[in-house]
């Protein structure tokens, strides 16, 4: 690994922590909005110093470990949350190449020919995090919590696989950045899945546990969920791995069906490739966003569902949905072969 | 890279002992898990990447996740193994020395495992395995795609309900279950 990687990587994490730190500002900033409120304004200027004082606070509190908890696994469980949160964004392309002092570098820090299933490996083994920090608070609501975290996040998955089937036979890899490259040469996946990219938002809601999908942790039944038991930095850290895992979530999204980087017609107005790059990294940021806080939307406007029927939807309609969506994509790929010859 | 190897051996044949050896079950499911974490990372020693991330997220991810399940929902949590008696234990260690015997004595009579002819660093790429998969061994990978079919349709074949709500797997209407409800 050389040091550009290295520091980019760096960088990396700094701006992911920061925007998760501050899409818990804009949550409460929306939901404020949203239910005709401010919201919180008194730390700074609009209240903008917030995330800081919150974190303040987590860090100030009694960490307190329940007497019959099993203390290791209490504390792996959050530690394992955060760190696969950290992990995926690695392979996401955050924008094409960048020539400083004569030197060529890519914004991105890997680029695996098997990008996407790093990112569906990480987001299978987050799923530990929750479940065993439920287990070993010994307690009935938190229990409750991770198992329906489990079976949540494992049916889940195979609609989130299956739409990504459609588009990974469209787009003809598995690579992130040639991903990228095919939208940027053929138009954004968007225009040819609709229906998969619905699968993928829909899934993509429930790996994350946000509402309306949020029972793992519905505080109007299960307490706190999963997260009970949890006090200072270890409850911190599951709530800060679910806003890592929202950003995360909205910047594959927009990988995956928005063009990643990809700005039409950036390339034909002759600019600088350095700014080129950045009004890229810019854009690819700008739709990250409007994903947050379509998430977040979504959270202050829709009812949660009950846990039956969040199964019947998984099973019954979004994996048949998908298979379907699979059959038609080839199909229709195989026929417009066959026309063009 | 030797050195990783070392490593990740050492790792696989540790976390392998602990699945054995754990007396909590939820222990022996997490070593099991670090298991497959690190045979996945042989994966990629070996440049196949594809296959370690299909081996995570298959085993680690999804099988895994319902051992845990299970063992979470029959709450396993009490450490009470099967004790065994002093000469079933006996001959148990008597029969695995004797075959560790055997086993290090076959090793010292040196077999060499020659190496496969020619390691192509492109074998475990995505395009390779899709291409192996689909001329060479084209008739056992439909065949097992068969027989998961044959499982997903007995698995519904045994939820499933009649009409009046006779469960298909017990016989055991509707009425009478609210009858040992009550």
């Amino acid at each position: 690994m050389t040091l550009a990687t290295a520091l980019f990587l760096l960088v990396l994490f700094v701006i992911t922590l920061t925007v998760a730190a501050y899409s818990t500002y804009a949550e409460r900033k929306v939901a404020a909005f949203l239910q005709d409120r401010i919201g919180p304004d008194r730390a700074g200027p609009f209240g903008i110093l917030q995330p800081l004082a919150d974190g303040t606070k987590m860090f100030m509190k009694e960490d307190f470990i329940p007497a019959a908890a099993n203390r290791r696994l209490f504390t792996l469980g959050p530690a394992i949350a955060m760190v696969t949160a950290l992990m995926t964004g690695v392979v996401i392309p955050w924008g094409g190449e960048l020539t400083l002092f004569g030197e060529t570098f890519k914004l991105q820090g890997t680029d695996p020919e098997i990008g996407i299933l790093y990112v569906f490996a990480i987001v299978s083994i987050g799923v530990y995090g929750i479940m065993l920090g439920g287990w070993a608070s010994n307690n009935k609501y938190a229990l409750l919590g991770s198992v329906r975290a489990a079976s949540q996040m494992v049916s889940y998955e195979l609609g989130l696989g299956l739409s990504i089937v459609a588009l990974v036979m469209l787009n003809g890899t598995l690579s992130l950045g040639g991903i990228v490259e095919h939208q940027a040469a053929n138009g954004w996946n968007i225009l040819y899945q609709p229906l998969g990219f619905l699968i993928f938002l829909v899934c993509a809601f429930a790996e994350t546990n946000r509402s309306p999908f949020d029972m793992p942790e519905c505080e109007t039944e299960l307490v706190g969920g999963y997260h009970t038991e949890f006090s200072s930095m270890k409850l911190g850290f599951f709530l800060f791995a679910e806003y890592t895992n929202m950003f995360i979530s909205s910047a594959v999204i927009s990988t995956l069906y928005f063009g990643g980087y990809h700005v039409p017609g950036l390339d034909r107005l002759g600019l600088d490739p350095n700014l080129t790059t950045l009004i890229g990294t810019a854009a690819l940021f700008a739709k990250t966003f409007f994903f947050i806080f379509f998430f977040m939307w979504v959270r202050w406007s829709t009812p949660r569902f009950r846990f039956d029927q969040l199964m019947n939807l998984g099973w019954k309609g979004l994996i048949p949905l998908g298979i379907a969506n699979v059959l038609i994509t080839g199909t229709v790929y195989h026929l417009v072969e066959l026309w063009k010859g | 890279m030797a050195a990783l190897f070392y490593i990740l051996a050492a790792l696989s044949v540790i976390s392998a002992l602990t699945v054995v050896g754990a007396r909590n079950p939820v222990t022996s499911v997490i070593a099991l898990v670090v298991c497959f974490l690190s045979i996945a990372a042989h994966y990629v020693l070996l440049n196949a990447q594809f296959l370690a991330m299909v081996h995570v997220i298959v085993y680690t991810g999804a099988i895994m996740v319902l051992f845990l399940f299970v063992i979470m929902l029959l709450n396993l949590n009490k450490p009470d193994g099967p004790r065994k008696s002093l000469a079933m234990r006996l001959a148990a260690a008597v029969a695995g020395g004797l075959l560790f015997i055997t086993l290090a004595a076959a090793v010292r009579q040196g077999v060499q495992i020659p190496p496969a002819a020619g390691f192509d660093p492109g074998v475990g790429l995505v395009r390779s395995v899709g291409h192996v998969l689909f001329t060479e061994f084209l008739l056992p990978f439909e065949v097992s795609s068969v027989l998961f079919l044959s499982a997903i349709v007995g698995v519904v074949m045994l939820a499933k309900k009649d009409k009046d709500g006779t469960d298909q797997a017990t016989d055991i209407t509707e009425a009478e279950r609210a009858r040992r409800a009550a």
